[in-house]
């Protein structure tokens, strides 16, 4: 049986939700224009103002938000309400130069707790459930995300947060969590130490609810096989409001999109022109019921697929294909963005050339990053100590800009591969897309 | 009297020290003696050759990382307890040792004693005060 949070908004009628998303992009663009100088700037420069948005048809003369933009108002330049009615700040994961912060008021937590709490309850969840959250909490979306949806559904919350599998393992088999939530790739390491441990018996999970980082259907289907349980897809991100902005139900076959506060738009990331339903393209958002942090065409540089097609759960909101790609040169490692000119800020700073390779793998379906940087005159010494000690600082500064261990190998001058004079800077052996 | 040794960043992978050792060879550089320490990902091939300045011409050229350091070279007579008395004064005298190599001339009988020390001006003041036979770069080109 399929359960629902919010049944009369999740199967509303379509004409509901056209009338919905009418009328709240008609205000959140008021909104925006009148609070926010950011906004108000960008739109008179396209000389549009908030009387000519009418409703949807109207949303492609609005300009795009880009992550640069979110740069350049770093950080306040886009709140639209008073500080004072904020209650929560989150961020992107420590990316230096490209951080998001995002800010909430009790409002905005609310919602984006309504729409966890759908997640969970599309992957079967009801109060008799035990939610084991091991998505970090923090900064990181993940964990307070999926933590309040849980507390909205009335299940009980095990707020375990990443790290210290065999206490996750222990917790588990104790408390008899029912549903897993947390990145898929730590999902597939559970699954292999609970299988390896042969305590698969000793577990009670039902489903679990996946996401902040590509997945393949291979990888769902050996996750489902090894924890026997169903394993349901989650999207979102930090600009948005974070996890559960699109949501996988019984069917499997794409996201829900929570089109009763995001607009979803796919464009053609080259023209900006708005593709229709069905077509490949980079996806974008607008939040239309957010006070304190709405953001209006945002461009996620995910490429993907909206589809109205019926869907068998019964919700009527669209759905988006799992992102088959990135419009920039973004990558998620271990739920974390990476982008290499972060990795080039480090060499730099470090004063060295910018002559490197990242190369990400996925073994035992964790994600491992590693960069190649050449070696330099400069940075040798006859010493192995000196330049192993140089090799640390490296990591150590990577670490510090990006939040996850990278490996950092120095290679010979010149073998980095070069394609027409251009060095090759990202190598993904994972084949997610 | 010190002697030149070249210091080459080698990738730790099959086949990356025959390489540098080939082209070398090529060039009718002769090795007097060759030691490497190795981390993870890569090594440090440290050589003693007859010719430093060659050598670095070629490995320049062929695009290697390298560095040339002065380290001492000491003469001792190839029999037990040649090699405790240096270390014994070194220490006595608070030298630190980074590294060291050995290698034998046979036809003098003797062997060389290869070291990195971090102040070479006392080490060889005291090893020199101490009798021990420090050899120059002629020498080693003359082995």
């Amino acid at each position: 049986m399929e359960h629902y949070y919010q049944p009369e908004i999740e199967c509303a009628s379509p004409e509901q939700i056209q009338a919905w998303q009418d009328e709240r992009l008609v205000e959140t663009v008021k909104h925006v224009y009148e609070h926010v100088p950011y906004y108000r700037d960008k739109m008179d420069a396209s000389g549009v103002t908030p009387e000519d948005i009418k409703s949807t048809r109207d949303l492609h003369k609005l300009p795009f938000l880009t992550k640069s933009d979110l740069r350049d108002a770093y950080p306040y330049g886009l709140v639209a309400v008073p500080l004072s009615e904020c209650v929560r700040i989150q961020s992107t994961s420590g990316t230096t130069g490209r951080r998001v912060v995002a800010f909430y008021t009790q409002h905005d937590l609310d919602l984006w707790e309504d729409c966890c709490a759908r997640a969970i309850m599309a992957a079967g969840g009801t109060k008799e459930d035990v939610v084991h959250v091991s998505y970090g909490y923090g900064l990181f979306t993940g964990g307070p995300g999926l933590n309040g949806g849980s507390h909205k559904v009335g299940s009980l919350t095990l707020p375990m947060s990443s790290g210290n599998t065999e206490r996750q393992i222990q917790f588990m088999c104790d408390l008899g969590s029912t549903i897993l939530c947390c990145t898929p790739s730590y999902a597939a390491y559970l699954a292999e130490s609970i299988t390896e441990r042969g305590l698969r018996d000793k577990i009670k999970l039902k489903a679990g609810i996946f996401g902040a980082e590509a997945w393949t259907e291979e990888m769902r289907q050996d996750i489902q096989n090894k924890l026997g349980i169903k394993a349901y897809d989650i999207y979102g991100l930090t600009e948005i409001s974070g996890p559960g902005v699109a949501f996988e139900c019984s069917e499997q076959t794409g996201m829900h999109i929570n089109e009763d506060h995001f607009i979803a738009e796919v464009i053609d990331p080259n023209t900006g022109e708005v593709l229709p339903d069905g077509e490949k393209g980079e996806l974008v958002f607008t939040s239309i019921t957010k006070q304190a942090f709405p953001l209006i065409r945002y461009r996620t540089r995910d490429i993907c697929v909206l589809t109205r097609k019926k869907c068998s759960c019964g919700r009527t909101h669209v759905k988006m294909s799992k992102p088959m790609g990135r419009s920039d040169d973004m990558l998620i490692v271990k739920g974390v963005n990476v982008f290499p000119s972060q990795i080039e800020t480090v060499l730099l700073n470090k004063g060295y050339p910018a002559n490197y390779q990242i190369i990400v793998t996925r073994e035992n379906n964790s994600d491992q990053l590693e960069v190649q940087v050449e070696m330099t005159q400069e940075m040798f010494s006859d010493t192995l100590g000196r330049v192993a000690a140089l090799e640390r600082e490296l990591i150590e500064a990577m670490k510090a800009m990006l939040g996850i261990y990278v490996k950092v190998t120095l290679v010979a001058p010149k073998s980095i591969t070069r394609s027409e004079g251009k060095a090759v800077r990202v190598i993904d052996k994972r084949n997610l897309y | 009297m010190t002697v030149k040794q070249i210091s080459v960043f080698v990738e730790n992978k099959p086949g990356r020290l025959a390489e540098m050792a080939a082209l070398l060879g090529q060039q009718d550089i002769d090795m007097r003696a060759l030691s490497i320490a190795e981390a993870e990902d890569f090594g440090i091939v440290r050589i003693i050759v007859d010719d430093a300045y060659n050598t670095a011409q070629v490995l320049k050229e062929a695009g290697y990382v390298f560095s040339i350091t002065p380290v001492l070279a000491a003469a001792i007579p190839d029999e037990p307890g040649g090699l405790s008395r240096i270390l014994d004064l070194l220490g006595e005298n608070g030298i630190n040792l980074e590294y060291t190599y050995a290698f034998i001339a046979r036809e003098k009988g003797l062997a060389y004693m290869i070291m990195r020390v971090t102040d070479n001006e006392k080490a060889i003041e005291v090893l020199s005060g101490q009798g021990i036979r420090l050899v120059c770069q002629h020498e080693i080109t003359e082995i």
